[in-house]
């Protein structure tokens, strides 16, 4: 089959003597995008798949830098500070001929920003988008907002006509009970488009040759077929047996078995994502210890509980070796991160001993730990590995391990003491973590703070963050927000997670820390 | 008869009213599905809006009587997950799974038949007492396991069958059936081995068992006297008297087939209602996980309503106390 494939494309070749390949790629991953419509879920498989069809205004490429997708400049305006103008690639058509204009653009941004659409999230700082001329979109937002940009990577452009002709000017309203068109078809000006589509089970792409990147990429994938494939082993035995040409998500215990098999390689990078445990450090008293008081409140039992842990041996054992462990909950190439946050704390049993007694806990205590079993790399094993590490400064850890559904909705509903989470920065900056896990939880922030910290100068400066332009004095503020948080050890890092994408040897391709694949890179070797 | 047929189908609703609310309670226990549809940007307020907008934050009686008004009219909603409407998405899959279900059925059913009428008649032999011995493999393994360690031995390691998926399929229009082409009959083999493993060994074991006891039975001996073959004696007058029992047992394990089909699914990547059912667990996708049950409940449903059916029409005792009625 692949040996037809290569002459086929070498006859082909030859007759049209012309560099573009004819090859197909076979895609696999764990789970499908679940829908076409751009805007109305915020989800990474699904921008994974929407971003090989359509084109946002900035992408981030296979390094995570941020490149001119279908906007060629963008800048923040002179006169005003709370005005991006963005300025729109001129002579690009849509799959379906329509040319994109400035107005595609603003109807594509107000269409995320509708009620109904989960990437409005994003895109709460803007208070109007408005084209100024064919090509030129300015974006106010209520405050100035430095990382506007930074937040349009997965804000996919539609067109306006498309959108009109069938009715899908708004994004999926789960209420009304009535599929879109928008759903399973799509009109994008991406690198390919799409030939069939079955949710779940297959999807064929075609090479978009009017694509206006097309002599700026390598362009080399005549078709793409994705096939999502739910069960590890599956998926595994599928690409052994050549029936897929890449895995983008490969088992942490098939990373070996596939480095020795013939005909394939791994790719390993840094996820953008950092794992760790949460403790309740707000309560007056904890809900499943077996003190009448909130042991986490005191901060000497969260050093001791800092220094038990040991990343390293979480790193060798649990993970064997794919991952980095970690000193802060910042993933390594978001800004105001640095090598002397990310330091490791080593494991020092004698002194976390010492602040145990110190704190009046010599004799420990009893907690629960949740984790999910499901969501993360070896989840419920690195909860496992934790639990005799803190056996071994008395503190008897139950662990409830449960499915990702389960254990986030009972963590929304604040429902535990000590939990493990994971936490990507698609903004690549620091922001991101202070505004969800360090503000105040309150209306608009902190939502995913479930600590009960809440110290006036941290909320201060992550909103103050949020809006200075001025990147010294912006840095200082991150820089000063680091120091404080990480002086009260509300969060025990554990590793940064590490991806796997394994792959035919002949295809020259590499793992994206967001884990979006951007297929026009892709090269096959000679 | 029609008092019979009446209370009967009563009774279905019954089942069914029964099997939705306990569906109803569990969905509770599953999860939020409001934080799986909104992305981790999401705030309070957000996750509250979607909430009211989908009525879960009604009352679970308020919840389950609309949902129960809606279902008495085939109406079950759009999926959370995908956004497609769930009798669609039900049945596009239906196909997959009830041709996947057949052909294990059938492959259990002729293979577990002609394997116990061989080990009944020629039990002493080493060929029988291998049969039975891996026959224990099928009843002890879990079918995921079987599942893969097929998927290793003949798509990875021989290269013979495809790991996953059902392969090329024609659409018919109001069913797409992956029998008409040689990659679709060769992405069965595998699932439908694994899926049939369990019911063969269960078929193989009955019929044997009821074959030895038939064989000792006087009108056998008769028959071996009156100087029948060898043939006609074991296929004809004792095996027919065995099938008896083994065909209720067929009947009720259809159901078993269907209702199992999501571990096999699941492995080979199938793409049936198990294997949707599945994934929509994960997702918290209640609408569709709501009408999934109600769907292999209506198939129990309507096989034990058949099987009474069949007894009411074979056993002449029970058309004599209806009519005594």
């Amino acid at each position: 089959m692949f040996k037809k494939t290569v002459i086929a494309s070498a006859v082909m070749m030859a007759m049209l003597a012309t560099s573009a390949h004819a090859e197909t790629l076979r895609w696999t991953r764990s789970a499908d995008g679940l829908t076409l419509d751009p805007h109305s879920q915020n989800e990474g498989p699904t921008h994974a798949l929407n971003h090989q069809i359509f084109d946002t205004l900035v992408y981030q490429d296979m390094d995570v830098e941020y490149q001119p997708g279908l906007a060629t400049e963008w800048y923040v305006h002179e006169d005003d500070p709370k005005v991006w103008v963005f300025k729109i690639r001129e002579g690009v058509t849509f799959h379906e001929g329509q040319a994109l204009t400035a107005d595609d653009v603003v109807f594509s941004l107000n269409r995320a920003r509708h009620e109904h659409a989960d990437m409005r999230g994003l895109l709460t700082s803007i208070a109007e988008v408005r084209a100024e001329d064919d090509f030129t979109v300015h974006v106010e937002t209520h405050e100035p907002n430095p990382l506007l940009p930074n937040n349009l990577t997965n804000l996919f452009i539609m067109s306006r006509a498309w959108a009109e002709e069938h009715d899908v000017e708004e994004p999926q309203n789960f209420a009304a009970g009535e599929e879109t068109h928008a759903v399973r078809n799509a009109n994008g000006t991406g690198p390919f488009r799409v030939v069939s589509r079955e949710p779940d089970v297959r999807t064929v792409l075609e090479r978009n040759d009017d694509y206006w990147g097309i002599d700026h990429y390598p362009m080399e994938i005549s078709e793409l077929i994705y096939t999502p494939i739910e069960s590890a082993a599956t998926r595994v035995a599928a690409l052994l047996s050549g029936e897929v040409d890449l895995l983008q998500e490969t088992p942490v215990q098939d990373i070996e078995r596939l480095a020795n098999a013939e005909g394939l390689r791994n790719e390993q990078g840094a996820e953008n994502r950092t794992i760790f445990l949460g403790m309740d450090v707000g309560s007056a008293e904890l809900r499943s210890a077996d003190t009448d008081d909130n042991p986490f409140a005191d901060r000497r039992v969260r050093e001791a509980i800092d220094l038990a842990v040991d990343q390293t041996t979480i790193q060798r054992a649990v993970m064997r070796g794919n991952s980095e462990p970690a000193g802060v909950i910042a993933p390594p190439f978001v800004n105001g991160y640095s090598e002397e946050l990310d330091e490791v704390v080593p494991a020092d049993l004698e002194r976390a001993n010492e602040l145990m007694a110190d704190a009046g806990y010599g004799d420990g205590f009893r907690v629960t730990l949740n984790c999910p079993n499901d969501r993360y790399v070896n989840d419920e094993q690195i909860c496992q590995a934790v639990v005799s590490m803190l056996a071994r400064i008395g503190i008897t850890v139950d662990l409830v391990a449960q499915t990702r559904s389960v254990h986030f909705a009972e963590l929304a509903r604040e429902e535990y003491d000590f939990y493990m989470l994971g936490w990507g920065v698609p903004t690549m900056d620091s922001e991101y973590i202070f505004n969800y896990l360090y503000h105040t939880k309150d209306e608009d922030r902190g939502s995913w703070n479930f600590t009960g910290y809440s110290d006036e100068r941290v909320d201060e400066l992550t909103v103050d963050m949020a809006s200075e332009t001025d990147t010294e004095s912006r840095n200082a503020m991150i820089a000063e927000a680091w120091e404080i948080v990480a002086d009260e050890i509300l969060y025990i890092p554990i590793h940064h997670q590490m991806l796997t994408w394994s792959m035919r040897d002949d295809i020259d391709f590499k793992v994206q820390s967001e884990n979006t694949p951007h297929f026009k890179y892709l090269r096959f070797k000679d | 008869m029609l008092a019979f047929l009446i209370q009967r189908v009563l009774q279905a609703i019954f089942v069914m009213f029964v099997v939705a609310l306990i569906a109803f309670s569990l969905f509770h226990y599953v999860g939020d599905p409001v934080l799986n549809m909104l992305g981790q940007e999401a705030t309070e307020a957000d996750r509250d809006m979607l909430r009211s907008q989908l009525g879960l934050d009604q009352p679970v009686v308020v919840q389950f009587w609309q949902f129960i008004v809606n279902a008495a009219q085939f109406e079950f909603g759009i999926s959370y997950r995908s956004a497609r409407s769930v009798s669609e998405l039900i049945l596009e899959r239906l196909p997959a799974t009830l041709e996947l279900a057949t052909i294990s059925a059938i492959f259990a059913v002729v293979m577990g038949i002609v394997l116990g009428i061989y080990t009944a008649i020629q039990r002493g032999n080493w060929l029988s007492k291998f049969i039975m011995t891996a026959s224990l493999i099928g009843v002890s393994l879990p079918t995921f396991l079987i599942g893969i360690l097929l998927i290793y031995l003949f798509a990875v390691e021989l290269g013979w069958l495809p790991a996953f998926g059902r392969g090329e399929v024609v659409d018919l229009g109001w069913w797409n059936t992956g029998l008409l082409t040689g990659s679709g009959l060769r992405s069965l083999i595998l699932p439908a081995i694994t899926l049939g493993l369990f019911q063969l060994t269960l078929i193989m074991r009955l019929v044997r068992a009821e074959m030895l006891e038939v064989l000792r039975a006087d009108y056998i001996k008769f028959a071996r006297a009156r100087g029948l073959s060898r043939r006609v004696v074991n296929l004809r007058h004792a095996l027919k008297n065995t099938l008896i029992p083994v065909i209720t047992i067929i009947g009720l394990q259809l159901g078993t087939i269907i209702a199992f089909a999501i571990i096999t699914e699941t492995v080979f990547q199938w793409p049936g209602v198990g294997a949707l059912f599945i994934t929509a667990v994960r997702f918290v996708d209640i609408p569709v996980m709501a009408a999934y049950l109600m769907m292999i409940a209506l198939v129990f449903v309507i096989i034990n309503l058949i099987v009474d059916l069949l007894y009411y029409a074979v056993d002449p005792r029970l058309r004599v106390q209806g009519g005594a009625k």
